[in-house]
């Protein structure tokens, strides 16, 4: 019965193609490929180019990496010289980063193995590691997360006690098992959901001290709660939501420095948020969010180009704060002409200078009505 | 897999793209080929893009081609089931529990079932076309339950069992991708992503949609418009301003306004966007000039 099977030889081509895209970064699942085979005998093929665009719809290679998977087909397909130039080159030339898929995805075995205890022990060294303030305030922040981060109301209804709609949808069940009587009629109300909380880290030179600690905070805070977004900036910007997925802090600390390509460099804060602001995809995350920078304003570029940046962020998000190192006192005043250009704009400008001043401003957020 | 090569007469994704022009819309081989294979797969078709290039459109010509009537879903944060499939209508129902006293009713019956856009396409999958219009703006919760519906075309009711659809409906999902959709959603539809067209596409487009603009000026719009496209701005101005701006100046000139003057007055249907506009009106002149030319 163990007869092996054996893809029809003109089917290989295509399959081999699929395990190339595979190979280079590209998720293709099995169903895809399938859907591949179809279109492509659906097509005749007459050439080529039917190949292509039967690649294109049914395997679904994301729009940003539509160069490599063309280049992957020539190879593949048309043949010609290797790929020498790798797709890190490619991104040097993007001002804007996204994070690549593939190496830096943690290997499943790798997670699995780890028991809970060995793992709870790591955590407990890489902890001692560090100022113990900021341990503290990490703790704080996971102990508070869920009653003080901002929250903001929801479109879904669920059963309360008191609420201003009715649910009939229950009375109704509840009426049939009593003969059609309604005896009590259910309330619902609307469900809190937490808020989009977006956070851009200034990894620039000046905030040298206290990058490291951030990046442990922002990771912190993703493991929390969702609706999380992370980029850095400094002279370019980052996303690095991804990386910082990891579960454990080491690796996704590496991971994300991997990203960032721009510490401890110079800073061109505007330039760096109007490139956030100017991709639609990234700009909707500000969108009614608690947006929080952390950095200290130090500006090198245009001041004016920081001033339009924040102005249009501070329209879109539901509260802007501006977390500075400098801002140590209660009556701190603005020095710098970046930080007094921005000022009208941003909702908190409060101390940012350790971790636990940052956690409890975030966990202050709830508390706070619309700015 | 259901392959069904012959759908409604379209055998190849250039019968599809001359029917599609047939009911004012140009299609770019792309999206044609893309249309043609989620109809003869029978999977859905998810269209990506920036707004304004025409994905909406792209649904509304398919099922026009199709002679079907379109079901729009319009998506929304906190959009669900009772939104998306079918609602019971609770009053109703109390009302004849009511009303039939002693007597046992069904008040599980259909005149109680309110359909909501996807229980109307499952049950008549052959004269509909289901539109899921920016999947992007639900959440994720609604994008995992959407998966079922769109492998297996069948949703469950408890009160009344599973519905399926007989034949696959034809499914077109937007997006605008104002974030990444979900793996899982994507490998189960066929994929486009609608870039803006090229000049010479464009000034068809226009001259299509707007039939009362002449040439030259649809060529002059289609000019303008790439340049602002090619600005850091905002909002860059998609096709629908195009097909805007090129109506919106042709009925200022008619009403006797110069020509350079009839597109600069009309500017507001291109961009709208204050910043935008004090961003550029300092060279618009020039812009406008060049495109003219």
């Amino acid at each position: 019965m163990s007869q092996e099977f054996q893809l029809p030889r003109a089917a290989r081509v295509f399959v081999s193609f699929v395990a190339l895209l595979r190979a280079n970064g590209f998720a293709v699942a099995p169903e895809q490929t399938m859907a591949f085979l179809a279109a492509i005998e659906l097509l005749g093929p007459r050439g080529l180019d039917d190949i292509r665009q039967a690649g294109l719809a049914t395997l679904a290679p994301p729009p940003e990496r539509r160069a490599t998977y063309d280049r992957l087909f020539d190879i593949h397909f048309v043949g010609g010289e290797e790929m020498d130039r790798t797709e890190a080159e490619d991104e040097e030339i993007v001002r804007l980063q996204e994070e690549g898929r593939g190496e830096d995805e943690p290997l499943p075995a790798d997670e699995a193995n780890e028991s809970g205890l060995s793992a709870a022990r790591a955590e407990a060294l890489v902890e001692r590691r560090f100022a113990d303030g900021a341990a503290d305030a990490l703790r704080r922040l996971s102990r508070n997360a869920a009653a003080r981060l901002p929250r903001r109301r929801g479109h879904r209804r669920m059963r309360a006690r008191r609420g201003p709609f009715a649910d009939l949808r229950r009375t109704l069940r509840e009426s049939v098992r009593n003969d059609g009587e309604v005896l009590r009629l259910g309330r619902l109300k609307r469900r809190a959901r937490p808020r989009k909380v977006l956070l851009l880290i200034d990894v620039s030179g000046s905030m040298k001290g206290r990058t490291e600690d951030n990046m442990k905070l922002a990771h912190a805070l993703l493991h929390i709660t969702r609706n999380v977004e992370v980029f850095t900036f400094g002279t370019r910007l980052t996303r690095v939501t991804r990386a910082l997925r990891l579960k454990r802090r080491e690796q996704a600390l590496a991971a994300a420095s991997h990203l960032v390509s721009d510490w401890d460099g110079g800073t061109r804060i505007g330039d760096a948020l109007l490139a956030f602001l100017a991709v639609p995809r990234f700009s909707a995350y500000a969108r009614g969010a608690a947006i929080i920078v952390l950095s200290d304003g130090l500006e090198r570029g245009d001041v004016s180009a920081l001033r339009d940046a924040v102005a249009k962020l501070s329209r879109q998000a539901w509260r802007l704060s501006w977390l500075t190192p400098l801002a140590t006192d209660v009556r701190f005043e603005p020095q710098t002409e970046a930080l007094i250009a921005i000022r009208r704009f941003v909702d908190d400008l409060v101390d940012g200078g350790s971790s636990a001043a940052i956690v409890s401003h975030v966990l202050s957020l709830g508390q706070r009505k619309t700015a | 897999m259901a392959v069904r090569s012959n759908i409604a007469g379209i055998d190849s994704p250039e019968a599809l793209e001359k029917a599609l022009r047939a009911a004012y819309y140009l299609a770019d081989g792309g999206l044609a080929t893309a249309a043609y294979l989620a109809l003869a797969l029978g999977k859905p078709l998810l269209l990506e893009g920036s707004p304004g290039v025409g994905k909406t459109e792209a649904a509304k010509a398919i099922a026009a081609v199709l002679a079907r009537r379109l079901i729009r879903l319009q998506c929304y944060e906190g959009i669900d089931a009772a939104a998306a499939l079918y609602e019971w209508n609770y009053p109703r129902q109390m009302l004849a529990i009511r009303q039939a006293g002693e007597e046992s009713i069904d008040v599980y019956g259909d005149a109680f079932l309110i359909e909501r856009p996807m229980l109307a396409a499952l049950r008549a999958p052959d004269s509909t076309v289901l539109l899921i219009d920016e999947i992007d703006r639900a959440d994720q919760e609604f994008e995992a339950f959407l998966l079922e519906f769109l492998s297996d075309f069948q949703i469950s009711i408890p009160e009344r069992g599973t519905v399926r659809a007989a034949e696959r409906p034809v499914v077109v999902l937007t997006s605008n991708r104002t974030r990444d959709l979900h793996e899982a959603l994507r490998r189960r539809c066929v994929y486009h992503w609608i870039d803006y067209p090229t000049a010479e596409r464009e000034a068809r487009i226009v001259m299509m949609r707007a039939s009362s603009v002449a040439e030259s000026t649809a060529r002059a719009v289609v000019a303008a418009v790439g340049r602002l496209r090619r600005e850091p701005l905002s909002k860059a101005p998609g096709i629908a301003e195009a097909v805007d701006w090129a109506e919106a100046a042709t009925l200022l000139h008619k009403g006797g306004v110069r020509w350079p003057d009839a597109f600069k007055r009309s500017i507001g249907v291109a961009l709208k966007d204050e910043e935008d506009l004090s961003f550029i009106s300092p060279r618009l002149d020039a812009l406008l000039a060049e495109a003219a030319a």
